[in-house]
């Protein structure tokens, strides 16, 4: 009996947490829609410490990614990066991240510019609608839960969707095996 | 009900107020099925109240069932089979006009039809004027102006859901699916703003994407689809220049057009000539400066999930934008 409530407790809680990632947050706040203009990477900065923008709950919400990835396309991150596959910017969809996979460095990956070709964003676009973003660039390399990246594509499938990506391992963020024998 | 039947019943967005030959067609087709109906409603009604009067009895007193003779017999066979003759003949009517409407308008002329493109987003309309000049290619939105009494083709699709192009006075409704092509062919007689709306459910803001078509006399339709050819007016004040600036330099530029400026994403509705339009967001509110600051500041609050993210920037930069795009006639 005392097991069966335990499961009736675990399901409840289950089906809570289930409607988060239902959750359409359509007006993010004064905070949330200024222009993104930078992120510190680390809390020492020139001049005393900036404020680092609040990441909130949008690798958790499927509305937030499905509109990080309707951006992708509208703001023409495809033009370079393709659906994911890459071209004349690096791939999205692998383990290999030139400045970083980590939420943070991606957003500064995206406000600031990064040299040969990625152009700054800065004071372009709401700082929710830069964390949208992150959110599905995060899912292309399957970093996001299932349940939370997206299913399907508008387009024409090429690739499987980002639901169904096996979850790829950054080195930076995966402890790497020390090599012995080497210098 | 019966007064709406009446044909030239008053009215915008009805479609018992054809302003034109398709939705004339199918407003008749609608009289003949609701004076059918509403007259065989009322006869079978007023036969059951005159039987029912008839044979009435108080509880104390109830009849023997009625007895039956050969005659009465055939009386009863005649009066069903007849009232079954004639139910098909109405059916029949009903139908073979459903037909005769249906290929009337499928078979509205195709080929001296002026074409206008239509493509629905969610949740707003971008329609286009192609040219064989693709430098007089208008774009604007929301909008539709027609010539008078000129066959034209809705040449529509959509860029994400499905979508339905209804305006009730002109024609019938059309679906736009994602990914293919549709025709429709209509034509307005009458002048007038004839608003119009999505018809098929596409997400939260549905109700807030309508459209008017704005029908007006050949000379002043050419006249207008000249002037929307052109580039946006430059800015000449030391206010609208910042204004301009405003424009360029925020959020704003990432998803509209204003033609002649570095302005040229094509996420958003074509502000070239905005302040030419009646309305903004889709029909949802009139193009005032009031509202239109509104709309840039918190359009979130106006229609909920929309594209348009809130927009923050400093009551001077505000107020110069709005004085620029109020130079975009």
């Amino acid at each position: 009996m005392k097991s069966l409530i335990a499961i009736a407790g675990l399901l409840c809680v289950c089906a809570f947490a289930g409607c988060k990632r239902e959750q359409r947050v359509f007006d993010p706040g004064s905070s949330g829609s200024q222009p993104a203009n930078g992120v510190a990477l680390n809390e020492v900065h020139a001049g005393g410490p900036i404020q680092v923008p609040d990441q909130g709950p949008y690798e958790e919400s499927a509305y937030a990614v499905g509109e990080g990835k309707r951006l992708f396309s509208a703001f023409n991150c495809v033009g370079c990066h393709n659906h994911g596959g890459g071209g004349i910017g690096p791939a999205l969809m692998d383990a290999k991240w030139i400045y970083g996979s980590h939420p943070q460095q991606i957003y500064s990956s995206i406000v600031q510019g990064r040299p040969d070709g990625m152009p700054s964003f800065a004071g372009k676009i709401p700082d929710y609608q830069v964390w949208e973003l992150v959110a599905y660039v995060r899912s292309m390399s399957g970093q996001l839960p299932t349940d939370v990246a997206p299913g399907r594509s508008d387009e024409i499938q090429v690739k499987k969707a980002e639901q169904a990506k096996k979850k790829e391992h950054p080195p930076d963020e995966t402890p790497q095996k020390i090599q012995k024998g080497q210098p | 009900m019966i007064i709406a039947a009446v044909p030239g019943f008053p009215g915008n967005q009805t479609s018992l107020n054809p302003v034109g030959p398709g939705a004339g067609r199918i407003e008749g087709e609608f009289a003949l099925i609701f004076w059918i109906t509403a007259i065989v409603y009322c006869l079978v009604l007023i036969a059951l109240i005159v039987y029912v009067a008839r044979r009435r009895h108080s509880m104390s007193d109830i009849p023997e069932p009625m007895p039956t003779t050969p005659q009465s017999d055939r009386w009863a066979k005649v009066a069903v089979s007849g009232a079954m003759v004639v139910t098909v003949l109405l059916l029949f009517t009903m139908m073979i006009g459903s037909f005769v409407t249906g290929h009337a308008l499928g078979n509205m002329n195709r080929q001296t039809a002026y074409t206008i493109d239509v493509y629905a987003h969610q949740w707003w309309w971008e329609v286009q004027y192609p040219n064989d000049e693709p430098y007089k290619t208008v774009v604007t939105a929301n909008e539709i102006h027609v010539p008078l009494g000129v066959q034209l083709r809705i040449h529509g699709t959509s860029r994400d859901v499905i979508h339905s192009f209804w305006a009730p006075n002109v024609q019938g409704k059309r679906d736009l699916m994602p990914g293919y092509d549709t025709d429709v062919m209509m034509q307005i007689d009458q002048p007038g703003r004839w608003r119009g709306q999505c018809a098929e459910y596409c997400g939260e803001q549905h109700a807030h994407m309508s459209f008017y078509m704005v029908a007006e006399p050949n000379h002043q339709f050419q006249q207008w689809l000249e002037q929307q050819a052109q580039s946006s007016i430059a800015p000449s004040t030391p206010q609208t220049v910042h204004g301009q600036q405003v424009f360029l330099s925020h959020a704003c530029v990432m998803c509209h057009t204003i033609r002649g400026t570095p302005a040229g994403s094509r996420v958003g509705p074509d502000l070239t000539h905005l302040a030419s339009r009646a309305t903004i967001a889709a029909g949802l509110l009139p193009n005032t400066i009031g509202n239109l600051g509104g709309w840039i500041l918190n359009a979130q609050a106006l229609k909920p999930g929309c594209s348009m993210p809130p927009n923050q920037m400093t009551g001077s930069d505000l107020q110069d934008l709005l004085a620029y795009l109020g130079t975009l006639k």
